[in-house]
């Protein structure tokens, strides 16, 4: 683990008091940063909460909202509760899917722009089907609305990073 | 007041059981469990231990305290339709190669499968095929055969405090893992075998050396020499109806000679050496003057991986005298070194253990000379036992025979080894000038005796008080290690093995409970006090041995340095 990863850690630790109790609270916390749940880190907090390794694997792995694999820049999820699915949200995953060729095993893209998953409910029914980009809501989608919205996102993406290498 | 509880219509008296299961087997009843331990925490997952309350409601036993005029039923036609769907689910989720399972005849889910008869599985394994782990030295992990009991995950957490496994994803997809699914040799496993000691089905056991031993001994270049731990004697008859604690070891020589091995020595031999290096040690750490840490003792291969992963600042705080059976080892590799040259032959040393740890010991880098392991084989209790059926040897009727020489002479202090705070006595017994017999009777009052997990004893040596810890099981060692660090305990001595109640209890032993545990040790104070010799310095092979094969060679062969791996 690089220093300055530490340091991150360290006050995300520090800030949930370093107690067993908070393990849900601090992976979160290290998520939010590291959009997944990187292997040295687990085993760093799990020296300092003096917990075992494998107990806190078992805590990582037993949420589904915890990844272990490194996620893409853009988080697509796509509902597929009830009223999502009803209205057709396999048709919008398997664009999504086959527009950038991840599957459900490999979900992430090769060069880790894009990581599509499924949710069994957002909590948007009204607006069914909807997909979320890093937690922005996209309502009502068809798969033509997708194949649009990826193009903007990676357009986007060539923006921000020519920006980037601007700077 | 009396407590009554009523069980099947019938008035049942309790007292302070934890659970109804305990007053239900009170009742003469034994409900069906996989997941109950009374040693270990209430976990309530299996659900075969179910009663029916008086209103129809269905709960698990092992889980709900009784109650003072609670009516329970244990036989209902509801109840009878659940256990034997949740068996039927459990055997449709399991492989069933029964006949060439380790676990053939000794698995729990095999004898529950014949106690209710179930006379086949419509459901299909849909579970995935998934890897045997066999990266460890001591054990077998197959979760093709997990039940997913979680015993083996609360053995090694809450009794021995490693937690190298533990429950892993959910739902259908659960397993019990290591930390990321790492090879169990990767993670902090200290090898104690105690999670294979409750598994209750065969998907984690022992890892099995007879293979390689019946080649060795078939083969006529190899010379095949035994050493035999001294729990092993008080166990292992009990596999032939024997009481536990009663020493069978005339009896396990003659078989061993039945099965061809060429030379049977016994460890408390060994033990002797480490007595004599062990307590050196003692005398020059009490010697230094700032020395804020006691003397660990080095016996328990598992005790000093879990120092080595979880304390190894503590490292140089343990003995460096090699355990019992590697002394032994290297002993019996130079003793016969010349004569294999002279012979041609090649000497096979084979360690029959009550221990899985020490097929790890024997395999460590330390260990080796030349690349030439000190203990090539390490065979437990139980695999000899196998192996004895496998060749039809009838144990309980053969006439007991004798070790063979030289190494046949040792003393009591050897043999008490094998107990919780027989170490400490031996080392007392070789320290304290004293060396009349009411002197020696005394030590055995100290404190040192008895299945606690930890004793705390204490005795003067010249003008000075000795203080000693004693524990058992890895986890007390934990909490002990911590009272030591913070400053809250102060010993000058400490002894540690890694199984509670000692070598006794160890995972390579026939499956043992506490009162089981409690005679195999008695068994060892018995054996003591039959030997003529009781101190180790007055074993004349020792004095034999340190002028003649361990001249100037005291520290290669005796002494280990863990910490030069690690660097």
């Amino acid at each position: 683990m690089e220093k300055k990863d530490q340091k991150v850690l360290d006050e995300i630790l520090e800030s949930h008091g370093c107690s067993q109790t908070a393990v849900i609270g601090i992976m979160q916390d290290i998520q939010k940063v590291y959009r997944y749940l990187p292997e040295e880190m687990l085993c760093y907090m799990a020296e300092k909460l003096h917990l075992s390794e494998a107990k806190v694997y078992g805590v990582a792995t037993f949420y589904e909202n915890f990844s272990l694999e490194p996620k893409g820049k853009y988080v697509i999820k796509i509902c597929d509760g009830t009223a999502c699915h009803v209205r057709q949200s396999t048709a919008i995953l398997t664009e999504i899917r086959s527009l950038l060729g991840v599957t459900e095993e490999k979900p992430t893209t090769e060069d880790m722009m894009f990581t599509v998953e499924t949710v069994s409910c957002l909590g948007a029914c009204g607006l069914a089907p909807v997909c979320t980009v890093n937690d922005v809501v996209h309502p009502a989608m068809t798969p033509e609305k997708a194949r649009a919205l990826i193009q903007e996102l990676k357009e986007g993406l060539g923006a921000g990073e020519e920006a980037a290498d601007e700077n | 007041m009396k407590k009554y509880m009523i069980i099947d219509g019938e008035r049942i008296e309790f007292t302070d059981e934890k659970n109804i299961l305990a007053v239900i087997r009170k009742a003469g009843i034994i409900l069906p469990t996989f997941c109950y331990y009374s040693d270990l925490s209430i976990y309530g997952a299996c659900r075969m231990c179910v009663v029916e309350d008086q209103w129809g409601g269905i709960i698990a036993s092992c889980s709900t305290p009784p109650k003072d005029g609670m009516e329970i039923r244990t036989n209902t036609p509801q109840l009878y339709y659940h256990r034997k769907r949740i068996l039927e689910l459990l055997l449709a989720a399991h492989c069933r190669d029964c006949t060439t399972c380790e676990k053939n005849g000794k698995c729990k889910l095999q004898e529950l499968a014949t106690r209710f008869g179930i006379p086949g599985v419509r459901f299909e394994n849909t579970n995935p095929i998934r890897p045997i782990d066999t990266s460890s030295k001591a054990i077998v992990r197959n979760p093709n055969k997990c039940i997913l009991c979680g015993d083996c995950v609360r053995v090694c957490s809450e009794i021995q405090h490693v937690g190298a496994i533990d429950f892993a994803h959910r739902g259908s997809k659960m397993e019990i893992s290591t930390a990321f699914g790492r090879d169990i040799a990767d993670t902090n496993c200290v090898s104690c075998g105690q999670c294979a000691a409750v598994c209750p089905t065969g998907a984690i056991t022992i890892k099995r050396d007879s293979h390689d031993v019946w080649e060795a001994i078939h083969n006529p270049d190899k010379r095949v020499v035994v050493q035999i731990a001294p729990a092993v004697r008080v166990a292992i008859g009990e596999a032939y109806g024997y009481e536990p604690g009663e020493n069978t070891i005339g009896k396990l020589v003659a078989s061993l000679r039945k099965l061809g091995v060429d030379a049977i020595f016994d460890t408390s031999v060994g033990a002797d050496l480490t007595i004599m290096e062990e307590s050196e040690e003692l005398l020059e750490a009490l010697e230094e003057k700032d020395r804020k840490y006691p003397l660990f003792t080095s016996c328990c291969p598992g005790w000093i991986r879990f120092v080595e992963t979880q304390y190894p600042h503590m490292m140089k705080y343990v003995s460096t005298s090699k355990s019992p059976m590697e002394m032994f080892g290297a002993v019996i590799k130079e003793y016969y070194r010349k004569q294999d040259k002279k012979e041609g032959k090649e000497t096979v040393s084979v360690a029959i253990m009550p221990c899985t740890a020490k097929k790890f010991e024997a395999s460590r880098e330390e260990f080796k000379r030349k690349g030439v392991p000190d203990v090539d084989y390490v065979l437990t209790s139980a695999e000899v036992i196998t192996m004895l059926q496998e060749i039809g040897i009838r144990f309980d009727r053969l006439e007991p025979e004798a070790y063979d020489m030289p190494f046949s002479i040792y003393s009591g202090a050897g043999v008490i080894f094998g107990a919780t705070g027989g170490v400490t006595e031996a080392a007392v017994r070789r320290v304290i000038a004293d060396k009349s017999p009411k002197a020696l009777k005394e030590i055995e009052f100290i404190g040192v005796r008895g299945m606690e997990g930890v004793k705390v004893c204490q005795f003067a040596l010249g003008e000075r008080q000795i203080r000693i810890g004693i524990v058992s099981g890895l986890g007390n060692a934990d909490n002990l290690l911590q009272k030591i660090e913070s400053g809250e305990e102060h010993f000058d001595f400490v002894e540690v093995m890694a199984c509670p109640g000692g070598c006794v209890a160890g995972a390579g032993q026939p499956f043992a409970r506490s009162t089981e545990k409690r005679m195999r040790a008695e068994g060892l104070y018995k054996n003591d006090k039959a030997l003529q010799i009781k101190r180790s310095e007055e074993n004349p092979l020792v004095e034999t041995l340190y002028g003649d094969l361990l001249k100037n060679r005291e520290h290669e062969l005796l002494h280990v340095d863990y910490m030069h791996e690690s660097d």
